[in-house]
């Protein structure tokens, strides 16, 4: 099934017999796996408005992803939280949609600073399980009237309901970017690296660690400013030793690779970790101390967010994730399947498992917007 | 202003009431006898006024917890109240409510700068947060006008903003976790220090839900480091449409700067005269600040003033020091002061489009005209957050009338220029009965089952937010 608009789409859902597995552009097969009547929303396209002098941005959301990047492009604008594509670490094909992006919530390295998908959400329009066309939010930058449904939204994975249209907050694009790289830093040097970046005013807006351990920093902006800035941050690095400064090409290329975890590629199970920080080396000792074989790292956001990446067969993976939970419930955090067989998706939750309290709630609010349970059902493992 | 009729069943069990929750708190901490719960009879919307049944000022998660396991069980309404700066009349009582004051959780309960966060008791004041982490260089970046007095419970409740949030966003992006009560007392984590949920971002539903979904107690806030230095620039234009006009330029040659704001000639000569700002005789004023380096702020400067005099202004004003920073923002900073020393106002919250702005202005001068009531305009025009701010006299008999139906024409005015009733104060009574003209009744009803699966039985805050009639339901069945 694949509606030609919204009202199309809400009587698709209103008749719809059973569960519904609903697609964009199928380049993130994120979650566990859904059985249902196939729900394309590609027929949901196009930019709907777009002013460029008020940083606004309103699309249906199936509008591929490369669509809306070159049309901020032309005004030298972009979508500042960088979502990544999952094409190349997940082996999938396809064009990705912003409605897939926005239903992941999906982030990439410029989240330590400027903030996720949701910090740039400003309003959605979406058809909840019974069929009922929805709003919410808008598409101004401030706004406070009525509960943030547009939050609730982002990241549900089409659980809640079906995007149909969703508007941004869009950043203008920096003049220039470089990257300083430090390199021979042990992960909990790395991270104290990383903090000392982002502890400075130098407006850090990417804080990463590549598999080989090498901790990469970003600044973006004036020419003048991203040079200026280059010569500080080196100096209130200079304990961690000599950085290499990567220039715009070299940083352009590296960043897009970091933000789409294509180092991991080759591994069969890759697992996303969020923690604060400094909990980022305690997390990289579970993984050893697990001996899982081959098992690769990399970090982003400061250290706090983790990629792990293993090709260790199904049942080591299983221990790994359960040792992972048990310490991210501990310290705070938690950990999602991003890459896996489907016979792993159903060996264990694909989702971080919520204290009884939070699942209560998020499976009564689930009970109210998808009462038949018909929307991707199971995928967050509720 | 309609509220709706207190329980009586409550009214006349308030000795009981009053006795299980002076049992599970500590000497002090009710407030009881009429003449003082007068104290908490209204928020800074001092238009509407009711004392409630009793007030409480629980001390610690724990307490919050047992003071509302009991009111959950005798069925009594609960207000949360941050420190009572709500525009919105977000803490407004019914003669049948407890007020839940956060004023007693203060605490700084964490600083972390490595992890760049601080946890702090809800109740601790937004400048108090920046208090406690300034000296290491830090500072809490969402700043609301009341940031002196406002705590961070009604900043959360509100998901306030302030002057630079154009740069850093409002309090929802820089919210990472809370401690919140349920109404039934259950305690419960989200988020933390981490970023981003696991499941449903329930962390951003709370965040502006106005006290309608549990009490957050505690809050994990992202801190950031303070930058280099901050400069302000001051221009005047004869024309609000280039006035808009030019910061439109600004923003489309690609500068972000930390703040810009705009006042209309009224505001410009009323807050002149209060504050000697020696600002200029023009019809729009701007202030634009950006940040960095000496350097840095040399050249964002030089751009913006050079988009500036393309549009022809009155004046350009730079700061070359300090004071001179201070003066250009001494205006802006005393704006709602200066009014209302030449009268009463009402200030409102709406937020447009950037590009409706000149149309938006010129309707409310008409309106202005049409209700015979002067109309100043101040307001953060980057993200088009308006506070037109009404001026009457609350001694002339219906003039409060004509004011509050001015100030709803200019909220549908802001709907339908393509924005929204409240950009950061928050509906709670005041924009209520406003909501069916930005929302369909469905929408609300959406926004509705999310507070019956967190307050099933309506108890929390239930006379706000959404319009008596659409919530009327729910509220009647919980009793």
């Amino acid at each position: 099934m694949r509606p030609e608009s919204e009202t199309d789409l809400a009587e698709v859902i209103r008749a719809a017999p059973g569960p519904l597995r609903i697609t964009g552009g199928g380049t993130r097969p994120i979650g566990a796996p859904v059985e249902g009547a196939v729900l394309e929303t590609g027929g949901l396209s196009g930019i709907t408005l777009y002013e460029p002098a008020a940083l606004t941005l309103v699309v249906r959301a199936g509008t591929p992803l490369a669509e809306i990047e070159a049309a901020l492009a032309e005004q030298n604008q972009r979508l500042a939280f960088e979502p990544m594509d999952h094409r190349k670490l997940l082996g999938t094909r396809g064009a990705p949609t912003i409605g897939g992006v926005v239903a992941g919530n999906v982030s990439g390295p410029r989240r330590i600073w400027v903030g996720a998908c949701r910090d740039h959400m400003l309003g959605v329009r979406f058809v909840d399980g019974n069929g009922t066309i929805l709003k919410n939010g808008g598409r101004v930058m401030k706004n406070v009237t009525g509960y943030d449904l547009v939050k609730l939204m982002t990241g549900a994975y089409g659980t809640l309901g079906v995007l149909t249209e969703v508007s941004f907050k869009v950043l203008p694009r920096p003049e220039t970017c470089a990257t300083l790289v430090l390199r021979g830093l042990d992960p909990t040097r790395a991270v104290a690296a990383m903090a000392a970046a982002l502890g400075s005013p130098y407006e850090v807006t990417g804080a990463a660690t590549q598999v080989s351990g090498a901790v990469c920093l970003r600044l973006e902006g004036f020419a003048d400013s991203v040079a200026y800035r280059v010569d500080a941050l080196q100096r209130v690095l200079a304990d961690f030793g000599a950085a290499e400064v990567l220039d715009a090409a070299a940083s352009a290329a590296l960043w897009t690779e970091l933000q789409d975890v294509v180092a991991l590629a080759s591994h069969d199970t890759v697992l996303r970790v969020s923690v604060k920080p400094s909990d980022g080396p305690g997390v990289q000792a579970v993984v050893e101390a697990a001996r899982t074989d081959g098992a690769a790292v990399q970090t982003d956001w400061g250290g706090g967010l983790l990629w792990i990446g293993t090709s260790a067969p199904d049942r080591d993976c299983v221990g790994l994730i359960d040792d992972l939970r048990a310490h991210c419930a501990s310290v705070g955090g938690h950990v999602t399947v991003i890459k896996a067989s489907a016979h792993l998706r159903r060996a264990v939750p694909v989702f971080q498992p919520e204290p009884a309290t939070l699942a209560t709630l998020s499976s009564g609010l689930r009970a109210r917007f998808d009462p038949r349970g018909i929307l991707n059902p199971g995928l967050m493992g509720a | 202003m309609e509220m709706p009729e207190p329980d009586t069943t409550v009214l006349s069990r308030k000795a009981q009431i009053v006795a299980r929750l002076q049992s599970v708190l500590p000497t002090g901490a009710v407030i009881h006898t009429p003449a003082e719960v007068r104290a908490y009879e209204c928020d800074a919307l001092t238009a509407y006024r009711c004392p409630p049944l009793c007030a409480v000022l629980p001390a610690s998660t724990d307490e919050v917890a047992a003071v509302l396991k009991i009111c959950h069980e005798l069925g009594v309404p609960v207000v949360p109240r941050g420190a009572g700066t709500s525009l919105a009349g977000g803490s407004l009582p019914t003669a049948d409510c407890v007020i839940l004051g956060t004023a007693r959780l203060t605490a700084v309960i964490e600083t972390n700068y490595a992890d760049r966060y601080i946890r702090v008791g809800a109740g601790r004041t937004n400048l108090s947060v920046t208090g406690a982490v300034e000296a290491a260089g830090y500072f809490y970046a969402p700043d609301p006008s009341s940031q002196l007095a406002c705590a961070i419970a009604g900043n959360i409740a509100m998901n306030s903003g302030g002057a630079h949030c154009l740069k850093y966003g409002v309090t929802t992006n820089n919210l990472l976790g809370v401690t919140m009560v349920l109404m039934d007392g259950t305690v419960t984590e989200i988020g933390g220090a981490h970023l981003d949920a696991g499941g449903l971002d329930l962390l951003g539903v709370i965040c502006g839900s106005e006290g309608q979904l549990g009490v957050v107690t505690e809050a994990t806030l992202r801190i950031l480091h303070k930058p280099e230095g901050a400069r302000p620039v001051l221009m005047g234009f004869n024309d609000n449409a280039v006035a808009g006009a030019c910061v439109a330029d600004i923003i489309k040659a690609g500068v972000l700067p930390v703040a810009i704001e705009f006042m209309d000639r009224l505001c410009i000569e009323t807050t002149d005269r209060f504050s000697g700002a020696g600002y200029p005789d023009c019809e729009a004023l701007l202030i634009v600040e950006v940040e960095g380096s000496p350097a840095e702020i040399d050249a964002q400067l030089a751009l913006i003033l050079d988009i500036a005099r393309r549009h022809d202004p009155v004046e350009l004003r730079e700061a070359r020091t300090e004071a001179e920073a201070a003066r250009i923002w001494l205006g802006r900073k005393s704006a709602f002061g200066a009014l209302g020393q030449i009268a009463d106002y009402m200030c409102l919250d709406g937020t447009i489009p950037v590009s409706s702005l000149p149309m938006v202005l010129r309707r409310i001068g008409e309106l202005s005209e049409h209700y015979g009531l002067q109309v100043g305009n101040v307001f953060h025009a980057g993200d088009g957050n308006m506070h037109p701010l009404i001026c009457y006299d609350a001694n002339k008999p219906g003039d409060l009338d004509r004011c509050e139906a001015m100030g709803a024409d200019i909220l549908k005015l802001c709907v339908d220029a393509g924005g929204c009733l409240t950009g950061e104060h928050g509906v709670g009574v005041e924009k209520r009965d406003l909501m069916l003209h930005q929302y369909a009744p469905e929408d609300l009803e959406a926004q509705m089952a999310v507070k019956d699966v967190f307050d099933p039985a309506w108890l929390l805050n239930p006379a706000k937010v959404f319009p008596l009639a659409c919530s009327a339901g729910r509220r009647m069945a919980a009793e």
